[in-house]
């Protein structure tokens, strides 16, 4: 164990004079520096730290691409192209900012699945959890209007898409659509909007950002074995321990994530038809968005009839569902038990659950006529919707019930010795 | 620890096979491969071919294809001086203003745009049977296949095949699928074509690949640049990996 950190009090005066007006110093000390943290965390909790120092780094990338960027729909497209050509590394800002969005994604879906196995959401992590549900969608928004801005093929024809789906809502649909377009088609108006809407929201996450943390430091960070802190010997100090740890998870993160920026930067994540300037003349041949979006357009687009509702309006009801159901997720979990480590039943929902959403993303990937062993593709975006919300409406309530969990460990510190001693 | 990184390489061969999944939809011939110099991860642009692309580019392709995001001096970066580029700009003539407003053409300069074969898109559409040659600059980003898709095109046409009916003035071309075997554009490039200075071989496949060796530079002129810069990136990435993984396996040493 390393020796805590001198207290603020003993440090030079300067410090002490500004920390007795501002406690700045005293709360880095108390919260980066000795902030009690279970000692086994395995390296999956590194992707909430990831998440956060991705954040940073589209926002920084972002500012300066802003600083050169036209938001003009006769311009916005070339101004791209001058971003990449003509400003002294405008395309290392560009490619980091492009690829950074899926990136984004990537980290924090695994933190989310995360959260998931290891029951983080439970109490007392409700607003945690709920607060996390909320970054995702401003995230979502925000990486659908950054879409749009190159003003290629697939940036207009994905808003015109996207903000279509409010026409779906009965009597007033039409007229929100209008408002949103500022105009009757997607258009400048739209861009210019989209624009300022892009350079906000990415601070309103990192506000959120901060409610999230001060959640998570309220109670701690959940762990493996999904049981509480009994004492001292179950945690160590934020510094060292996971200050180095994470910054050891950042560099090996950073990468895939160079090779993708320097070697294959619109190789992996971009869309050949963005490349071709908006034309609202000319529909490309597929609509396909991001694909950190392709299992929820599954759900959008596989959803049919539902009595009296039509195909359009059920689909959008279930796909803002299918997120809104998260924020109830702490509800629908009966189990007393977090960790599905002990929970023979759960464990195995969980797997099921992330394949269902592999197969949703696989749906959304493809055109809704294909025809996969005899049935149209669309049948299994159906049966991986309905599985969906059965996991989560039907199985989470139940499972918790009738499960009967493994026996916990009496502590973190007792678990972590037996492991020792067992190897 | 080993069940982890199968999983994750599992996920990841998922998420890799999902984009072949939707390349089987495409009808059409397999591309022609053109064993590209920048194809391999470290590969970079064979400057002399590009520049005999640029060669094919000003003597056919230009009649009809704008080349939108360039200016002259970038030819600088095929490694051209500045005076090569100043004396190839000085080909072409370009539309403006004298002192007194009235309009004029004059000498184009390294600052200028390439020059647009067409005044304006109606009368591109007007000169070509009523399809609109595509800009080049970024033709080999904007179609799926990237370089490989423009070299086998370009070496894709022939007869049409018995009992296709083809429209009045369109060309059959097997891997143009967008619009189902007909392209607006006639064979641009036959054997010899072109003369190169450097008596490199000019027949038919030599062309396409030099061309398109141009057009990859065109759509990223940074290319050579930023796979220099990355493998800098990578050395510095992984060695600062290993000494943060030592690190933390010494500072964790005594927790167990």
């Amino acid at each position: 164990m390393a020796a805590p950190a001198a207290p603020v009090s003993a440090q030079h005066p300067l410090v002490r004079w500004i920390d007795h007006r501002l406690p700045v110093f005293s709360f880095m000390q108390k919260e980066l520096h000795d902030y009690p943290t279970p000692k086994n965390l395995s390296y999956w909790w590194n992707f909430g730290s990831l998440a956060g120092i991705t954040l940073v780094i589209m926002i920084a990338s972002g500012v300066m691409l802003a600083m050169n960027y036209v938001a003009n729909a006769d311009m916005a497209f070339e101004s791209v192209e001058r971003i990449t050509r003509e400003v002294d590394y405008g395309w290392l800002l560009r490619y980091v900012h492009m690829n950074g969005a899926s990136m984004f994604f990537i980290v924090v879906y695994i933190h989310m699945f995360r959260g998931l196995y290891y029951g983080s959401y439970k109490a007392p992590r409700e607003l945690l959890w709920m607060l996390g549900v909320v970054i995702l969608l401003l995230m979502m928004a925000t990486a659908f209007m950054g879409y749009v801005l190159p003003w290629g093929q697939m940036s207009y024809w994905g808003a015109t898409v996207i903000t279509n789906l409010f026409s779906a809502i009965p009597w007033i649909g039409s007229k929100i659509v209008t408002w949103l377009w500022g105009g009757f088609s997607v258009g400048n108006p739209t861009l210019n909007r989209f624009f300022s809407l892009h350079y906000l929201l990415p601070f309103v996450i990192v506000g959120v950002v901060g409610l999230h943390l001060i959640a998570l430091h309220q109670h701690g960070s959940n762990n493996p074995l999904g049981i509480d802190k009994k004492g001292p010997q179950d945690a160590i100090p934020f510094h060292p321990y996971y200050t180095i740890k994470d910054s050891f998870g950042l560099a090996v993160f950073l990468i895939p994530y160079a090779i993708i920026v320097f070697f294959y930067p619109t190789g992996v994540f971009a869309e050949a038809d963005n490349f071709i300037p908006a034309n609202p003349l000319s529909t490309p041949a597929e609509i396909v968005p991001e694909w950190y979006f392709l299992p929820f357009y599954a759900i959008l687009r596989s959803t049919p009839d539902i009595l009296f509702i039509p195909a359009k309006l059920a689909g959008v009801i279930l796909m803002f569902g299918s997120i809104a159901v998260q924020f109830v997720l702490p509800w629908l979990d009966t189990s007393p038990v977090r960790s599905a480590r002990f929970r023979p039943v759960y464990k195995w929902l969980f797997w099921i659950l992330l394949a269902d959403m592999i197969m949703l993303g696989w749906v959304g990937h493809n055109r809704p006529d294909r025809i996969v062993a005899g049935f149209q593709i669309t049948t299994f975006g159906w049966i991986g919707t309905l599985w969906y919300f059965f996991h989560f409406l039907i199985l989470m309530p139940l499972v918790g019930k009738f499960e009967r969990p493994l026996p916990l460990p009496t502590s973190i510190s007792q678990a972590v010795l037996a492991a020792k001693e067992a190897k | 620890m080993i069940r982890r990184i199968a999983i994750a390489a599992l996920m990841l061969a998922a998420l890799s096979a999902a984009p072949a999944s939707r390349a089987q939809d495409e009808q059409g011939p397999p591309l022609l491969d053109g064993q590209f110099s920048f194809d391999s991860f470290f590969g970079t642009i064979d400057l002399p071919a590009a520049q005999r692309g640029l060669q094919i580019y000003t003597e056919v392709c230009s009649t009809c294809h704008a080349l939108d995001e360039l200016s002259y001096h970038d030819i600088e970066g095929l490694g051209y001086s500045e005076e090569q580029a100043k004396s190839y700009a000085a080909n072409f003539k370009v539309a403006d203003i004298k002192d007194d407003g009235s309009p004029t053409q004059r000498t184009a300069l390294p600052s200028d745009k390439f020059v647009h074969p067409f005044p304006n898109e109606a009368a591109a559409r007007s000169a070509n049977n009523g399809a609109v040659p595509p800009d080049l600059a970024l033709v080999v980003k904007a179609r799926k296949g990237g370089a490989n898709y423009v070299y086998s095109l370009l070496q894709g046409f022939s007869d049409p095949p018995a009992g296709m009916k083809m429209n009045a003035g369109m060309n059959y071309n097997k891997y143009f699928t967008a619009g189902s075997g007909q392209i607006a554009m006639p064979q641009p490039l036959q054997d010899a074509s072109v003369t190169y200075a450097d008596k490199s071989p000019n027949d038919l496949k030599s062309e396409a690949h030099d061309v398109v060796t141009f057009l990859e530079w065109a759509a990223n002129p940074e290319l050579n640049a930023r796979k220099q810069m990355g493998v800098k990136v990578l050395i510095f990435l992984v060695v600062m990996t290993g000494i943060l993984y030592f690190a933390k396996r010494g500072i964790w040493h005594d927790v167990h």
